[in-house]
């Protein structure tokens, strides 16, 4: 850290916020100390800390003060610059400080605290009521890597590209996205967007991102279409599709209580020992997995090819 | 600490600051630098630095006047930084989206709050704003919601309540009283975490295994050593006690990788791969053994190697009749 340069940023702030004309780089010159005489360097410095103060967020504009001026000036508005005035009753601020605390340790945590530390520059004391939160705990995780990088491209509308490696294969592509939005469903982070290489819309989940995630076109390049819902997208990509199967099981007594739990019916003691189960599902492949995990416990009764795909599954895990 | 700040770091610190003092007329140095999270050195070292910028115009003037004499800062001048900053995209966002993922959060009787917040701060956000929609949160909440309203009103009652609750790596129904402390969502899960009278601990139950929930008429009273399990260093703790399982992975059988906590993950030809877990518990390993068929194969410890065959050809016997 330099304090020089902090001295200098802090008086460009003041003296842009100060003036209602633009003023030319060299009025800046003369107005705020610490810029070097060399014309040069001086470009060069306060190229970079017209940079710095934008990536803070500080509104500075470029214009001219008569049409007929040559050289562009800088001001910053006053108005633009400012955080407009903001009221919150005690349960508000209450809520404000457990919403500071959701992002923890996780991408978004600093940018939380920069918002917090603004609201209370306001004069907001997010902290006095906290007591009327303190047993709810939520928090958000981001620890897929490639959340930063997608969390730009989305906020600054940039394509990428990344390697991906889908579901059941272990060579990653590398696919080209034009990202609309982030979203975590059920603990995790994926992104949708217009797929360039596939020519349509996909939704990734960002856990099975092999690589880093590569800008590959300027700021607000990605058009997010009309109407397009980025959480809608994801819960279809996610969703359950619908239990159209029945399975008739015996089930052990006392056993296979997670499968009585979403049972149509359940008939104790069938034959000694043993209940009949009978229960509705989607997917025969993931059910013969399911009914296969409980072991002994677990008999298949009906249908037959459920039957047998859970017997191949035991003969599978012994050889 | 300081060294790691950077120059604009810092002068977004001194943006705030300003309006921070300003807005509360004189506030005490020892409150202040806890606000900011900094020394009181580092406090004074930040108002000195205010004190002394200098411009011109063409004379030089120091547009910014306070002092902190007996520990209390004023600022008498500080020329159009007056007020705080605008929230930039990040930060509107940031908050933004934790607060709509509360709106998501079983158990919470008053949402007004929230949604007078939400109004206010897009409101004073601006174009800011725009961005947060394109972030959403779903929990996984469709189970065991109208649970979390009977814990809240259990916690708010200060009432103990009894749970039947599935483990799943057992496959067991368990009974037990539980002491209600607070409901977190940590993973996109709403958990009850709560003091245990049978383990005599801190425990953390999810909401969707929750089978079955009364309120006792006894009064809710954890000992004084209860204290809240750390959400942020995650749920799985690994334990000295822990057992290492070793397992093999057919292309099929990544997501194993993916969907449960590995110590490690080796990349095996023909795109298998090999992991270790670590478990306190081998039950579940079992059963994911059994459900793996072909696609994975346990390959130690061998006790395990060993039950997961005998559960195999249990079952398969069940079939010969």
């Amino acid at each position: 850290m330099s304090k020089r340069k902090t001295e200098r940023l802090l008086g460009l702030v003041v003296c842009l916020l100060s003036t209602r004309r633009y003023l030319t780089a060299e009025q800046i010159r003369q107005a705020v100390p610490g810029y070097p005489d060399t014309e040069d360097l001086f470009k060069r410095m306060f190229e970079r800390d017209k940079e710095d103060l934008r990536d803070l967020g500080v509104p500075l504009e470029t214009g001219v003060n008569h049409p007929f001026d040559e050289e562009a000036g800088y001001r910053i508005r006053q108005q633009a610059y400012e955080l407009p005035e903001l009221r919150l009753e005690a349960d508000e601020a209450a809520v404000l400080g457990l919403a500071a605390r959701v992002w923890q340790h996780a991408e978004l945590a600093g940018a939380a605290a920069g918002a917090l530390l603004k609201l209370r520059a306001a004069g907001i004391d997010s902290d006095l009521d906290v007591s009327a939160q303190q047993d709810i705990e939520p928090r958000l995780g981001t620890p897929e890597p490639a959340f930063g990088a997608l969390w730009e491209a989305v906020r600054d509308r940039r394509p990428v590209t990344f390697p991906y490696r889908a579901a059941g294969r272990s060579e990653p592509q590398i696919r080209e996205l034009e990202p609309w939005g982030v979203v975590n469903r059920k603990g995790r982070w994926y992104v949708a967007g217009h797929d360039r290489g596939r020519q349509a819309t996909r939704v990734f989940r960002l856990g099975r991102i092999a690589g880093p995630v590569k800008f590959c076109g300027p700021s607000r390049s990605v058009i997010v279409p009309d109407g397009a819902d980025v959480r809608e997208l994801v819960r279809d990509w996610d969703s359950e599709p619908a239990r159209e199967h029945t399975a008739v099981l015996r089930v052990r007594s006392g056993a296979g209580v997670g499968l009585r739990r979403h049972a149509v019916s359940v008939r104790d003691g069938v034959t000694e020992g043993w209940d009949e189960v009978i229960t509705r599902y989607a997917d025969g492949g993931w059910f013969a997995d399911y009914a296969a995990s409980f072991g002994p416990d677990v008999i298949v009764t009906d249908p037959p090819d459920l039957r047998e795909a859970v017997i191949a599954r035991l003969k599978g895990a012994l050889s | 600490m300081s060294a790691l700040v950077t120059s604009t770091e810092r002068l977004q610190r001194l943006l705030a600051l300003v309006p921070y003092v300003m807005s509360r007329k004189v506030v005490g140095l020892k409150e202040t630098a806890a606000a900011f999270g900094i020394r009181e050195r580092e406090l004074v070292d930040d108002l000195n630095l205010l004190w002394c910028v200098e411009l011109r115009g063409p004379d030089p003037y120091c547009p910014i006047d306070l002092s902190y004499e007996g520990g209390e800062i004023m600022i008498s001048q500080a020329t159009s930084i007056g007020r705080p900053l605008r929230l930039a995209v990040d930060e509107a966002a940031a908050l933004l989206v934790a607060l709509r993922m509360l709106g998501e959060v079983p158990g919470q009787q008053d949402r007004s709050a929230l949604s007078r917040l939400i109004a206010k701060l897009e409101a004073a956000a601006g174009e800011a704003a725009s961005v947060s929609a394109q972030v959403a949160v779903q929990l996984d909440s469709h189970n065991g919601e109208g649970y979390a309203d009977e814990i809240r009103a259990a916690m708010d009652s200060g009432r103990r309540i009894h749970l039947s609750y599935y483990v799943p790596g057992r496959d067991e129904t368990t009974e037990r009283d539980v002491d209600p402390m607070r409901l977190l969502v940590v993973e996109g899960r709403p958990y009850l975490e709560g003091w245990c009278l049978r383990a005599e601990g801190m425990r953390l139950f999810r909401l969707d295994r929750v089978l079955a929930l009364t309120v006792l008429d006894v009064p809710s009273s954890p000992p004084a050593e209860a204290e809240h399990v750390d959400v942020d260093s995650g749920l799985f703790r690994p334990s000295p006690d822990d057992v290492l399982v070793e397992l093999e992975l057919s292309p099929d059988g990544r997501w194993v990788a993916e969907y449960y906590p590995c110590q490690s993950v080796t990349e095996l030809d023909d795109g298998r791969l090999r992991v270790v877990l670590r478990t306190p518990a081998t039950g579940w390993v079992r059963r994911l053994a059994l459900r793996l068929g072909e696609d994975g194969r346990v390959t130690g410890p061998a006790y395990l190697v060993e039950e997961i065959r005998a559960a195999a050809t249990a079952a398969l016997g069940n079939y010969a009749g």
